[in-house]
């Protein structure tokens, strides 16, 4: 029996390719799920699936899930929920759609949205993490709360933007070039450094530090109550640009903007590999499941399959993700 | 002995009217290791809480290096050189043993981003120092995989990377084999010839009694006894006098013992 004393170097290196796929378990996972639910939709309908149009429609709204998605893989890291960020995106564009209204140009709209919606995060986190809330529930609230802050003075009017087409900041963050959609590239951009911020950033270790285990990360002198109301921040401000991009894509804002969004992300959410119980999550997994949620939509219909199935497949993707993620996943203790 | 890295004078703390620690006499030198015993609610977790800054006792002095501290807190513990490992809430499982060593000390370069290589490479250089290194895990393993004496060598390696003196260990044995005991034990041995401190609390007397040097066993509030290794000679004369104080019939089992070493 080797003595306990023997002391050697730590291990051969590591296979790199080995590591990497142990350290992406989760999201090589929600990729696969994709590539497979991808192939069955070609089985079907081969010729649509073969053409750029399916490509190009879900390419249009993803962006919007996108920015969306990333933040609430933080909150869930962090160990807690947010219900309220459909409110928060409404409630940014409507602050856009109100400068950009008012005539002044659209990129002081996007400011001004982005730091509405950051403060609502901000109010969020603070009412959830100081007060000692549950986040389920005073999410929820404020949810509610801000919407009706929304339809109370619109009284549910939308507002028009025409005037938007013209403008440089649509040239840059929506027009289409060679008919793809440019929000595309600002998405992707926002994901990947998310990507760094989650793994190579002091705030996004410091998250999932705070999701793994509270006591040990302000026994290390970690603020754990300021690291989880700066999630919020961040969904704030995801929320923001989302709204914004949404706004910008439609030429128009509607109170409910945000609303149809709720479900959909926290599915993204989840089958992209992010656990509900804290402390690790894959923002990569979670940008994957917000094309896995926007293409069972698209792909159904496109597949000819009624509307009526919709729900029905974006059920049954979902329980499988998670069974599968299950099987995939140790939770460790 | 070295250098005198803590005392503490006539602590005391009351929980109203009911005294949890009352006035206890200790201190702790550079490089060696003090084994702290005690019943349970003998006031072990107090004392243990009052070192760490985490109580503030309700009388008495703390002296750190031979000069008063006023107003002990979790601060000027930590200031003082004093890590605390306690028992089960120390790690974050699902990280890996870099995160956990670099805890809220991150290694960053611009911007806030992480340093990683350096992280690895010093996360390695504190495993080695300690004597914490395998075949099977590397820095970047998650603790979740590891057995209960290795998390003990994260929890060591990070209170060492954090500048400790006094590296305090809250039962770091309960629950382990005897094989995971002494990896705990050889973590310890490497950490006082590196001239760190270490107090070790246990309730498994051979435990305590096979790693430390000097003994302060604890009993409602009290030390009841103050011993080197060398004067107790051995695990069950501790055990005997520990029986005593729990259950006093017949004499202390200890003052022949101590008697003789005395009169030699």
């Amino acid at each position: 029996m080797a003595s306990i004393v023997e002391q050697k170097l730590p291990a051969e290196q590591p296979n790199g390719l080995r590591q990497f796929v142990g350290g992406n378990r989760a999201s090589l996972g929600t990729l696969a799920v994709f590539v497979v639910m991808m192939v069955i939709f070609f089985a079907f309908a081969p010729r649509i699936f073969s053409q750029w149009p399916i490509y190009n429609s879900v390419l249009q709204t993803l962006p919007v899930a996108l920015f969306l998605v990333v933040p609430l893989v933080f909150i869930v890291t962090v160990g807690e929920i947010d219900l309220s960020f459909p409110a928060t995106m409404g409630f940014s564009a409507w602050i856009f759609a109100l400068v950009v209204q008012a005539g002044f140009d659209p990129f002081l709209g996007m400011i001004a949205a982005v730091i509405v919606g950051m403060a609502l995060g901000l109010g969020v986190g603070i009412v959830v993490v100081y007060a000692g809330l549950s986040s389920l529930v005073a999410t929820l609230g404020m949810n509610f709360l801000l919407r009706g802050l929304i339809m109370i003075p619109t009284e549910g009017k939308s507002i028009s933007l025409s005037s938007l087409g013209d403008t440089l900041a649509y040239n840059l963050f929506s027009s289409s070039v060679g008919g793809f959609p440019i929000q595309v590239v600002w998405a992707v951009i926002f994901v990947l450094v998310a990507i760094f911020l989650y793994n190579r950033h002091r705030f996004g270790v410091r998250v999932r530090a705070v999701g793994d285990n509270p006591d040990s990360a302000a026994q290390m002198g970690i603020d754990t109550k300021r690291i989880r109301v700066a999630t919020f921040v961040f969904m704030g401000l995801g929320s923001a640009l989302a709204g914004v991009f949404s706004t910008m894509i439609n030429f128009t804002w509607w109170p409910s903007a945000g609303d149809a969004y709720l479900l959909p992300t926290l599915a993204a959410v989840f089958v992209g590999g992010t656990p509900t119980w804290g402390g690790v999550g894959t923002v990569a997994g979670g940008a994957i499941g917000a094309v896995i949620v926007s293409f069972i939509q698209t792909g159904i219909v496109a597949g000819g399959l009624s509307g009526f199935y919709v729900q029905f497949f974006n059920g049954l993707i979902i329980i499988l993700s998670l069974l599968g993620h299950r099987w995939n996943q140790i939770r460790y203790r | 002995m070295g250098e005198r890295l803590i005392e503490l004078r006539e602590i005391k703390k009351s929980y109203g009217n009911v005294f949890a620690v009352g006035g206890v006499n200790m201190h702790v030198d550079r490089g060696e290791v003090v084994g702290l015993l005690g019943d349970n609610g003998a006031g072990k977790s107090t004392l243990i809480k009052i070192l760490a800054g985490a109580v503030r006792p309700s009388h008495g002095q703390i002296f750190v290096r031979g000069t008063e501290v006023q107003g002990w807190n979790p601060g000027k513990s930590r200031d003082a050189g004093i890590e605390t490992v306690f028992q089960d809430r120390a790690l974050a499982v699902q990280q890996t043993i870099v995160r956990n060593i670099f805890m809220g000390r991150e290694i960053t370069g611009p911007f806030g981003f992480l340093d990683v290589r350096k992280e690895r490479s010093e996360a390695e250089r504190l495993m080695r120092e300690i004597g914490f290194t395998s075949k099977v895990f590397s820095p970047d393993s998650i603790v979740g995989q590891l057995s209960g004496g290795e998390r003990q060598g994260v929890a060591i390696a990070r209170a060492i990377y954090n500048k400790a003196d006094l590296i305090i260990l809250d039962e770091p044995t309960t629950a382990l084999s005897l094989t995971e005991t002494e990896k705990v034990f050889r973590f310890v041995r490497t950490v006082r010839e590196s001239g760190r401190s270490i107090l070790f609390i246990g309730h498994n007397i051979h435990h305590v009694f096979d790693i430390a040097e000097r003994f302060i066993v604890l009993d409602r509030g009290r030390v009841a006894l103050e011993v080197t290794k060398a004067k107790v000679k051995s695990a069950d004369n501790l055990i005997a006098f520990m029986e005593h104080i729990a259950h006093p019939s017949g004499p202390n089992p200890l003052d022949e013992i101590l008697r003789e070493k005395g009169a030699a």
